[in-house]
């Protein structure tokens, strides 16, 4: 997130796009809640009309899949109308040209007809959200998980940018992360492209930093694999050994049969977790991993803010500390590292070796932690980005994008498009919540939620077993019929191995981020007891 | 905006325009009881313990939901403010099952009168937040004696139809902060005041059980509830706050970071509660972040390394174990180079595991083939 969470209780407007906010990020939908009791003004864009748009004084019904096309449009009308911010676009930012270029192709009636929406409306969402400086733009993984996610999230950008609405408190782009540190994962290196802190590892000069601060010579220069790249080239036999550590793949990942396959092709895998899972299955060796609350450190949150995790209770068995592991492996190898507490680790690596983090030490984070970027030990951390419109390459660059359709759309054999994404009880596989006490009560199933009037074209009953059906796989599931899913939608999670959407999701991905398509694939649904369908089974 | 003057127990005190009573008198650090006032809600007035007596007003105005004004004259424990806390306290817990009246009045019989209550509790214990109870606080404080009035419990049975939250209308004050919470604080609607009078009751969805309205068990209600009315399902009568510590941390579950108080007891997490003031949640949790903590204690946990033999596994030594791997990675690395091996992080667990595994990787594996689920 450019910005902070604070900020969202006095923001004076929200543009919330591909976001169930109320479900995957409860608490910070409560300060948009605030905001708009206080009179901000909310605009939710999602095929879905879910709880928040409750509270928008406008929900923008997009298909699937639509949102360059409407992004682009919106972005038509308020450089036809000359309704963008044009003194931040001439003092702040480069390629105007190439940007109003390629929208002024994307006309209202050109975009409405793949958006599903009406000419009108796209002109009134450009005439609202240039009312108000600053918005506040709010995004999650309905813009990233698509083949076109990163043009996806390039548009939030250009979008913003024309509206001047970046480097200001309660504006920005702002995506909500979906796993407790997934922000510090990257943060960390955990990234095939970059050593802790975003440092490039095809630079030579910061290579050589690591190897010094590393005491070791000849770190690689080349890019790494992504996770799919990995996973295929386990069938490959590019890849013989695999280290999985604290996920389970075989049910996360798009695709379940093609999962199992390419995890049941692993010469050797070690997997590192707390629990026995699905992927586990496929392990050669399972190591015990000590918890959440049994060890200390750190987590970084969407807005960059670190923040202290402590022990509570001690781990169970013979479990380690992760971080004991990794370096319990090193030694073997003739490693012998010298921090012996994630603090050690922090203070004397990590704050000295990422820019970004060097004001960050322990003694810092007693409190409500600190935000990056900080420098130096006297910096009180950053709330807001690119303050004054000054980002971090100089100008803010322009990046057109052009609209392109899910790879897989619907046709006659597979009629209706599914979509995926997370309810509020659960979280992921639900080796955690799964195991909580009452959880499964409140919700201990998975449902296909279908419009009302595929249900009652299909004859189907709110409640009913159906068949759900993709080029991949096929499930059971019992149809849930809600007016939140438009017409010719379906809608599920991953929260449970049966019916889990992964065995109908389509293994495509953003060519550059490699991020699966979760929210667009083509399936059919059935009743189970059509005659014809029970043929086939 | 300009500072104005009133006085507070003879004190001068400044006060900005708009500003109660009550938030003046707080700014200033002079205390006055609250029961129903939650923090950045709108006052209102219901359970009347936070009167003071203004100079030159017939009546005791609610410093909650009074405006402070120029040269107005409060006292906060004057002896009238005393006697009308003791008797909305009186009144109070003579309205409920509230079984920490130790200073009974009457005819003394305290023994008698917890028997009975934890008789009618359905339970052999103290009231389940003994210890942690604003209303018990408030009664020792002004030594309230009850027995001047008619005790009794409500006409509303205990709801613990749902797993998380006991809600037990026989310990409600009707102070409505759980109102307040769930309408202004989490916004989610699910709770109102429902009937009139000695009938008055919290009810959800038209008076149905929690679980069957738009409550999505937040646990915003508990943390607001001053009383035993609202209560963890899990923690009932197994948390005692004497015998608890606390520790800060951060939640496992979304990316919004979450802080958590953990009430430690015997070396386990007995509940959760949001940090009030702190960044980013203000002390708001969700169902996940206030309920899904004892994951950590299933049995199902991995408690040693395991080693695949044919289909099965078997229990090995950390020795046994990281030797194996560290010798397959070897060979591996040795036959087919650095880029043969791979690894995906965890972006649940903390930075400094996720540091560790890509140092792993990049300076002794000598491979960028390093990655995690950033992007989904």
């Amino acid at each position: 997130m450019t910005n902070s969470f604070n900020e969202f209780a006095r923001a004076k407007m929200f543009l919330v796009i591909g976001s169930n906010m109320t479900e995957a990020h409860p608490v910070a939908s409560t300060f948009v809640k605030n905001a708009v009791l206080k009179g901000a003004r909310l605009i939710v864009v999602d095929p879905r009309r879910h709880k928040l748009a409750d509270f928008a004084e406008l929900h923008v019904p997009i298909r699937v899949g639509s949102d360059i096309a409407f992004l682009n449009a919106v972005m038509h009308v308020l450089i036809a109308e000359g309704w963008y911010d044009k003194k931040f676009v001439d003092s702040c930012t480069v390629d105007f040209d190439k940007l109003a270029a390629t929208v002024m192709r994307y006309t209202p009636e050109y975009a409405a007809d793949i958006c599903g929406i009406s000419a009108v409306m796209i002109r009134d969402v450009a005439r609202r959200i240039s009312s108000v400086h600053p918005m506040m733009l709010c995004y999650t993984l309905g813009i990233t998980e698509h083949t076109c996610g990163t043009r996806n999230v390039m548009s939030t950008a250009n979008l913003q940018m024309l509206l001047g609405n970046m480097g200001v408190e309660c504006g920005g782009v702002n995506p909500l992360r979906g796993q407790n540190n997934v922000q510090g994962a990257c943060d960390m290196g955990a990234l095939p492209n970059v050593f802790p802190g975003y440092q490039k590892v095809g630079d030579l000069a910061l290579r050589s930093k690591f190897e010094r601060a590393w005491g070791v010579d000849g770190l690689p220069a080349h890019n790494g694999l992504m996770i799919p790249q990995m996973m295929e080239g386990l069938v490959s036999g590019q890849v013989r050994a695999f280290y999985i550590f604290g996920e389970n793949l075989a049910n996360t990942e798009p695709d379940i049969h093609k999962v199992e396959h390419e995890l049941a092709s692993a010469e050797f895998l070690v997997v590192q977790d707390i629990f026995l899972n699905e992927t586990t299955r496929f392990a050669h060796v399972i190591l015990p991993a000590a918890a959440w609350s049994e060890n200390d450190g750190t987590f970084t949150n969407s807005e960059r803010r670190v923040s202290r995790v402590r022990t509570a209770s001690p781990a169970p068995g013979e479990a380690k500390p992760n971080w004991w592991i990794f370096q319990q492996i090193a030694k073997r190898f003739g490693h012998e590292w010298t921090a012996n507490s994630a603090r050690e680790i922090w203070d004397n690596e990590v704050s000295v070796l990422a820019p970004q983090l060097c004001g960050i030490k322990y003694h810092r984070l007693e409190g409500d932690g600190l935000q990056w970027p900080c420098p130096d030990e006297n910096h009180p951390g950053t709330c807001f980005l690119h303050r004054d419109g000054h980002f971090t390459c100089g100008l803010g660059i322009f990046t057109p994008a052009e609209w392109t359709p899910p790879a897989e759309v619907p046709d006659d054999t597979y009629p209706l498009v599914l979509s995926t994404g997370r309810r509020l009880t659960h979280y992921h596989t639900r080796t955690q919540t799964g195991r909580c006490e009452g959880l499964n009560d409140i919700l201990g199933e998975e449902t296909a939620d279908i419009s009302p009037a595929d249900a009652r074209a299909l004859n189907i009953a709110h409640g009913e077993m159906i068949r759900v059906a993709s080029r991949r796989g096929e499930i059971k599931v019992k149809a849930n019929v809600t007016d939140m899913v438009p017409k010719g939608m379906v809608w599920m999670a991953f929260h449970f191995r049966e019916a889990n959407a992964n065995w109908l999701t389509n293994a495509a991905f953003d060519e550059i981020t490699m991020t699966a398509e979760y929210k667009a694939c083509a399936v059919r649904i059935e009743k189970l007891t059509d005659p014809a369908s029970m043929a086939r089974v | 905006m300009t500072q104005q003057k009133m006085m507070i127990n003879g004190h001068e005190v400044l006060f900005s325009p708009g500003q109660t009573i009550l938030e003046a008198a707080e700014a200033a650090g002079i205390w006055i009881p609250t029961l129903c006032h939650l923090k950045g809600t709108t006052p209102t007035g219901a359970c009347r313990i936070c009167v003071v007596e203004v100079a030159g007003a017939r009546t005791l105005p609610t410093a909650c939901s009074t405006p402070a004004a120029p040269g107005m004259a409060v006292q906060t424990e004057s002896p009238r403010v005393i006697e009308a806390r003791r008797l909305i306290l009186e009144l109070m817990l003579s309205s409920g099952n509230h079984n920490c009246a130790a200073l009974n009045g009457g005819d003394g019989d305290w023994t008698g009168f917890q028997l009975g209550v934890q008789d009618s509790d359905g339970s052999g214990e103290l009231c389940p937040v003994w210890g942690d109870c604003k209303l018990q606080d408030l009664a020792f404080r002004y030594q309230v004696k009850v027995g001047r009035f008619q005790s009794h419990e409500g006409p509303y049975p205990q709801e613990l139809a749902n797993p998380l939250i006991v809600r037990d209308f026989s310990r409600c004050i009707l102070c409505g902060r759980c109102v307040q919470a769930c309408n202004e604080v989490q916004v989610n609607r699910a709770i109102s005041f429902g009937y009139r009078g000695a009938l008055s009751k919290i009810v959800a969805a038209g008076d149905r059980p929690l679980a069957d309205s738009e409550c999505v068990f937040c646990g915003e209600c508990i943390q607001a509830c001053p009383v035993g009315a609202l209560v963890e399902k899990k923690a009932r009568y197994r948390w005692r706050p004497w015998e608890t510590t606390t520790v800060r941390t951060t939640c496992p579950y979304c990316g919004v970071g979450c802080q958590q108080l953990l009430h430690v007891q015997d070396g386990r997490i007995a509940k959760v509660t949001g940090v009030e003031g702190a960044e980013p949640n203000q002390g708001r949790l969700c169902v996940k972040g206030c309920f899904a903590y004892d994951f950590i204690y299933s049995e199902d946990r991995l408690r040693t390394p395991l080693i695949r033999e044919g289909g099965d596994f078997r229990e090995a030594s950390w020795d046994e174990a990281l030797d194996l791997v560290a010798s397959r990675f070897k060979e591996i690395i040795a036959a087919s180079g650095p880029d043969a091996v791979a690894g995906v992080s965890c972006a649940r667990s903390i930075n400094e595991d996720s540091y560790q595994m890509q140092k792993l990787f990049r300076s002794v594996f000598k491979t960028n083939n390093i990655d995690h689920c950033a992007r989904t």
